[in-house]
């Protein structure tokens, strides 16, 4: 399975790198969506199924669906890709990209001075594993996203409502 | 003939068997539209299409003539390669999805432990066809058409994976073959678990544009929507990934609440595959009635109804299987 996952991380990684340099926001999303899929694809190939089905539901299915939907509603023409393209001068990310190399070297050398050892894809992490853990040493972490994920949601249903709409409030 | 292993032989079987099943859901799927016709034709009181052939049988042959022959026009302010790719995925997406559909005890392509998440996560991705059609096309129809698609499409998308999660929760997998021999054993789960088919139906029909939610295509007012701009084979690929979809999910219908390839009562086990086809062939007739007689909502009111009715239905029918399944536990 080490070939299915370092060809599912290097498809993650190009098309990755083609959401950032890509000027069409459209083409760009299609290219964040392919790396999602790939990044699945990494989880199939690490043995869990479950993760991976979850990340292409909720990621490219529902999250990545809102994403499309904003971007063809702006109806963003070639002026947008002209302004991307000047945005993607070499004095803009060459800072960035060189601090990046700089802690890519340091992960790299983390990595590889002190080898773990583990092989991928010795166990299948399925549905039940993952239902065991959530419910069991990381509850309080699902407790508190939930309760961020409410807060999320009452302010969106605020933001949204229409009180000159509602009859005397 | 030393290289010709019988594991080797397993996997050339496996093959041929899934490629079987995909001629057939793909030539299901083309006759399909004949059988829509002439059954739309029978409720409604007129003739439907029978000049070609014996009974207008050839029809299909005629209308696929035509398609292959047609122009196959790309207009120049479409963005190409999104208008190519979108009609590929609108037939990929539920063909694959029928992947994890066990026929019968020995066929089937794939039988995965995740089973029913695959199908969800190809509901997931089929969006992006309308998306994508509505967007490249560069008009405002089709445009309109897939806001509306993606509008709906979060509202259905949730209450259809929870619908099942009552029948996972009983099972205690989600794998399909588990759930058939576990329908076999005990009830067929359209009585233990009737509100889930219910929404779960509601949803299918959403998930393949049909009647009453083809509010994407909305003839009458968008003029077919997200594929007005398409011609030739690359609308026949839509076209025909539509009934793929109603065959899909009237399958998936058969296998997780009619007890999949299993007689009523056990009778007749001799014949499975042809009592899959028979409850198949139900669902699909269902499918074409509710086009007959049913008038299309609007979108807000689809939108209205999903959340506030079909979501807090399957969320109560998840938490009372929970709790008899925990107090059956004990």
């Amino acid at each position: 399975m080490e070939f299915a996952f370092y060809l599912a991380a290097g498809v993650a990684v190009a098309s990755t790198v083609m959401v950032i340099t890509g000027t069409n926001p459209v083409h760009a999303l299609l290219n964040l969506i392919v790396s999602l899929l790939a990044v699945a694809s990494t989880f199939f190939a690490l043995g869990a199924p479950f993760a991976g089905a979850l990340e292409i539901i909720v990621y490219a299915g529902a999250i990545m669906v809102l994403f499309v939907f904003v971007v063809m509603m702006l109806n963003l023409g070639p002026a947008a890709a002209e302004q991307e393209k000047q945005w993607l001068k070499p004095g803009i990310w060459a800072g960035p990209a060189i601090l990046s190399l700089l802690l890519l070297g340091q992960l790299l050398y983390a990595l590889f001075a002190s080898p773990s050892g583990a092989a991928i894809g010795l166990e299948t992490v399925d549905a039940k594993a993952v239902g065991v853990s959530l419910f069991g040493p990381y509850l309080l972490v699902v407790e508190l996203a939930s309760m961020l994920l409410l807060a999320a949601l009452v302010a969106a249903y605020h933001l949204g409502r229409h009180e000159a709409k509602e009859p005397n409030v | 003939m030393s290289w010709l292993t019988p594991e080797l032989l397993d996997v050339f079987i496996a093959v041929l068997k899934a490629i079987v099943i995909l001629l057939v859901v793909v030539v299901c799927g083309a006759l399909l539209s004949f059988v829509e016709r002439r059954l739309l034709g029978w409720w409604q009181d007129r003739y439907g299409p029978n000049r070609v052939g014996p009974f207008g049988m050839f029809q299909i042959a005629a209308d696929m003539l035509k398609m292959f022959f047609k122009e196959d026009w790309t207009p120049p302010f479409a963005d190409k390669f999104i208008f190519m790719l979108a009609p590929m995925i609108a037939f990929a997406a539920m063909l694959m999805a029928f992947a994890i559909i066990p026929v019968t005890p020995t066929w089937g392509v794939a039988d995965l432990n995740i089973g029913i998440l695959f199908f969800f996560a190809m509901a997931g991705l089929s969006v992006y066809a309308v998306l994508f059609a509505g967007w490249s096309s560069n008009n405002k129809f089709a445009l309109l058409g897939s806001l509306r698609a993606s509008a709906q499409t979060i509202s259905y998308e949730v209450f259809l994976a929870l619908a099942l999660m009552g029948i996972v929760a009983q099972v205690g997998s989600f794998n399909m073959r588990d759930i058939v021999d576990y329908q076999a054993e005990n009830l067929w789960f359209i009585i233990p678990q009737f509100f889930g088919f219910c929404t779960f139906f509601i949803a299918g029909v959403a998930v393949t544009h049909r009647h009453p939610f083809d509010q994407p295509e909305a003839e009458q007012e968008l003029a077919d929507g997200y594929h007005i701009e398409y011609a030739g084979m690359k609308w026949g690929m839509f076209f025909v990934g539509e009934y793929i979809g109603i065959v899909t999910i009237s399958a998936l219908l058969v296998t997780l609440f009619f007890g999949g390839w299993h007689g009523p009562f056990g009778i007749l086990p001799q014949i499975p595959f042809i009592w899959f086809a028979l409850k198949t062939c139900f669902f699909i007739m269902i499918f074409i009635l509710l086009r007959a007689s049913i008038p299309r909502p609007r979108y807000d009111q689809v939108m209205a109804f999903s959340w506030k009715f079909c979501l807090p239905l399957t969320l109560i029918n998840l938490l009372v299987t929970g709790a008899l399944v925990l107090a059956s536990a004990q």
